[in-house]
């Protein structure tokens, strides 16, 4: 299998950078799955888990929760700009619950549409955080 | 003159603030280092933002509908100047410098016929322009990243200035930083948050023809009215981390100086100590034969 280098940035650090043979990421408009030679494009992320393949493109190595961001695939390269990725196997349950009741409270309270906005997306990203970790213990 | 015990006081007194600048000089370097650490983690998410940013605007033609954060407002009426300072002093003239080219910047603008407004991040900054501007300042932050810098107080901050630009409030936007060049050398850099910059398209141009060509999902159009606000928390981001890096820097070197002045001194007064202490005893010796020779 051709691997091709995969690279997982946020913005406060490099967090993954190794060859993979395969990834699929949470498009903007529907999940794909990149191997290496991929027409170069770029998307943006809506919140979701990213499958890593490492070795082989039918065992999952890695699985990470990524809260929106944007991908560049390039033939030999992958760059996912993400604002927030996790691991979700290490992901608390209870922080998130936590984090989810707290973000319903600040949008009762919210004041303008702008911040309303904000906060039904931090949401949506909870939500679906929240469902991953469901997931992953049931599994 | 003073007396003898006056300068003993003295001695120590310097002594005790050596020990201090000494202590904080200490403190700076290691969370320079920490800083710095901070500051090169950020670089990779910057640089590819860069990029991606670049091949969205290769393939873009600036219409009517194009989002006013990359194209402007069609004004240039309003400018809000974001000053990055520190929240603390004795770091030198790292504040100063920042202050100096915002006043500088402000008055040329004002001379132009522009309203300017400030966005404070840090309180000494706050503290020097209200003297001035007061009724300028739009937004002032403070306590930023006090503990550790995170990217949240860099989008905080980032979505206060989209937010205000949204609402109309400025037409440009520049953000007046101190850049880290080395423990000693901080450079004051202005540069323009909005409408974004993308000057480095055209020293590009070469490497772009070579580049491929992207195929974007969903359009051009909704990738940038996504990447534009991320792009601006993450120059915010940058700048308030090399800011963060420059003070320890600043604040290093100024205690530095500190501690070599307060060592200088504290020789400088050693001496006169002991010649003082040397007068008098010879004083007391001359009292005490010439006493005898009277008898």
């Amino acid at each position: 299998m051709t691997a091709f280098q995969l690279e997982l940035v946020s913005p406060e650090k490099l967090l993954l950078s190794k060859p993979v043979v395969m990834v699929t990421l949470p498009g903007g408009e529907g999940d794909y799955g990149v191997l290496a030679g991929h027409a170069p494009m770029i998307t943006t992320l809506r919140p979701g888990v990213i499958n890593v393949y490492e070795s082989d493109e039918t065992t999952i190595s890695e699985r990470l929760f990524v809260s929106r961001g944007f991908a560049e695939v390039s033939a030999t390269r992958c760059a996912i700009l993400a604002e927030e990725a996790v691991a979700v196997s290490s992901i608390d349950r209870a922080a998130v619950v936590q984090a989810l009741a707290q973000l319903h409270d600040d949008i009762a309270l919210a004041k303008s549409d702008a911040e309303r906005m904000r906060l039904e997306k931090a949401i949506e990203a909870a939500q679906v955080k929240l469902a991953c970790v469901e997931v992953a213990a049931a599994a | 003159m003073p007396s003898l015990k006056d300068l003993k006081n003295r001695i120590t007194s310097v002594k005790s603030t050596r020990k201090i600048t000494s202590a904080m000089k200490m403190v700076a370097a290691s969370k320079l280092r920490r800083a710095q650490e901070n500051a090169e983690a950020a670089r990779p998410y910057a640089e590819r933002m860069g990029q991606m940013l670049c091949s969205l605007a290769a393939n873009l033609s600036i219409s009517s509908d194009t989002s006013p954060l990359i194209a402007g407002t069609g004004k240039e009426d309003t400018v809000l100047l974001v000053i990055v300072t520190s929240d603390r002093g004795l770091c030198g003239g790292f504040n100063g410098y920042i202050v100096r080219e915002a006043r500088r910047t402000a008055l040329r603008l004002m001379a132009e016929g522009k309203q300017v407004k400030f966005l404070c991040v840090g309180r000494k900054g706050r503290d020097l322009l209200r003297r001035e501007f007061a009724s300028q300042i739009a937004a002032s932050f403070e306590d930023v990243g006090r503990k550790r810098l995170g990217f949240a107080d860099a989008d905080k901050i980032a979505t206060r200035i989209t937010d205000m630009f949204a609402a109309g409030e400025f037409d440009l936007c520049h953000i007046i930083y101190n850049r880290f060049k080395s423990a000693i050398a901080q450079i004051v850099t202005t540069s323009q948050l909005i409408p974004v910059a993308l000057e480095k398209k055209a020293a590009d141009t070469a490497e772009t023809e070579v580049r491929p060509v992207y195929e974007f999902e969903p359009d051009e159009e909704a990738i940038l009215a996504d990447l534009l606000p991320r792009n601006i928390a993450i120059q915010v981001y940058g700048a308030l981390l090399e800011s963060a890096a420059g003070e320890q820097g600043a604040r290093m070197t100024a205690m530095d100086n500190a501690t070599r002045n307060a060592g200088d001194m504290i020789n400088k007064l050693t001496l006169n100590y002991n010649r003082s202490r040397q007068a008098y005893i010879t004083k007391e010796l001359i009292e005490i034969i010439s006493g005898a020779e009277a008898v």
